[in-house]
């Protein structure tokens, strides 16, 4: 399955909707997305990978790039992810220390005080 | 012992199609169904490390992936051509404490390796200059082929 991408703004907060295999031919696309928001001035992202099938050290590498430069814009990245077998690479790498996880939009909305 | 040999060009597009391979084959000589999941993600780690390294050192040459079926164990190896050496493997062995220090954008192949070595139920890797070996194996059903 390919990847599909989708993107959009809740107050302060900038949701990017994953859908699909993030690997190595595909990781570059969501960079680029990243890279954009960014540079566009959205420094609170949340990622929603509920809908992902595949991910691998290339796509966490993708996410720690974006993180790292929301950071240096005092911002964040987050994420919701539920699916065992997405959040076992997490485990494993010990990004789980690194990133906000949540459940639901919903969840990860309230803990950021964006619905407030 | 049955055993699948499978070359490819070191281009990202291909490292799908080895993950879709090793898994078909996985299922099919008996590994759990519970265990897929891990192969998947094992084989595609090992093939994208090795793509990565190859567009680095030499794009033309393909890689080399065998599975086998290998008495009650389904085995993997992942061979590249490409120079590594010993410091990669050591990197595998870390865990990384603090990735916004210690990762650039793109993959490190030693991240990539670190989470082979998390997933497969075994796992060795030999590097060497004239290129890497890892090979990585499953519990799979000791009459080989499960039912087709």
């Amino acid at each position: 399955m390919d990847l599909k991408l989708d993107h959009h703004s809740e107050d302060r907060l900038t949701i990017v909707e994953v859908e699909g295999e993030i690997d190595v031919y595909t990781a570059p696309r969501l960079r680029e997305l990243l890279i954009d928001l960014v540079n566009k001035g959205n420094f609170h992202l949340l990622v929603n990978m509920e809908k992902v099938d595949f991910l691998d050290s290339t796509g966490l590498g993708v996410l720690v790039g974006g993180l790292k430069r929301v950071r240096a814009h005092d911002g964040s990245l987050e994420l919701v992810c539920t699916q065992e077998r997405i959040l076992k690479i997490f485990r494993i790498t010990g990004l789980t220390k690194v990133f906000g996880i949540y459940a639901s939009v919903e969840e990860a909305k309230e803990a950021h005080g964006s619905d407030k | 012992m049955a055993t699948v040999e499978l070359t490819f060009s070191a281009l990202p597009a291909h490292v799908r199609t080895a993950r879709l391979v090793a898994t078909a084959i996985a299922r099919r000589t008996g590994v759990e169904e519970s265990l897929l999941d891990e192969v998947r993600l094992a084989v595609g780690e090992a093939c994208s490390r090795a793509v990565e390294a190859h567009r680095l050192h030499c794009p033309g040459e393909p890689i080399r992936i065998e599975l086998r079926d290998d008495l009650g164990r389904f085995e993997v190896t992942v061979t590249d051509s490409a120079p590594s050496d010993e410091l990669e493997q050591d990197r595998a062995l870390l865990r990384f404490d603090d990735p916004l220090v210690q990762l650039p954008d793109a993959l490190m192949s030693g991240f990539g390796i670190a989470v082979i070595v998390g997933l497969a139920d075994d796992v060795q890797v030999y590097p060497s200059q004239k290129g890497m070996r890892i090979r990585m194996s499953w519990p799979a059903a000791t009459n080989g082929l499960s039912p087709a």
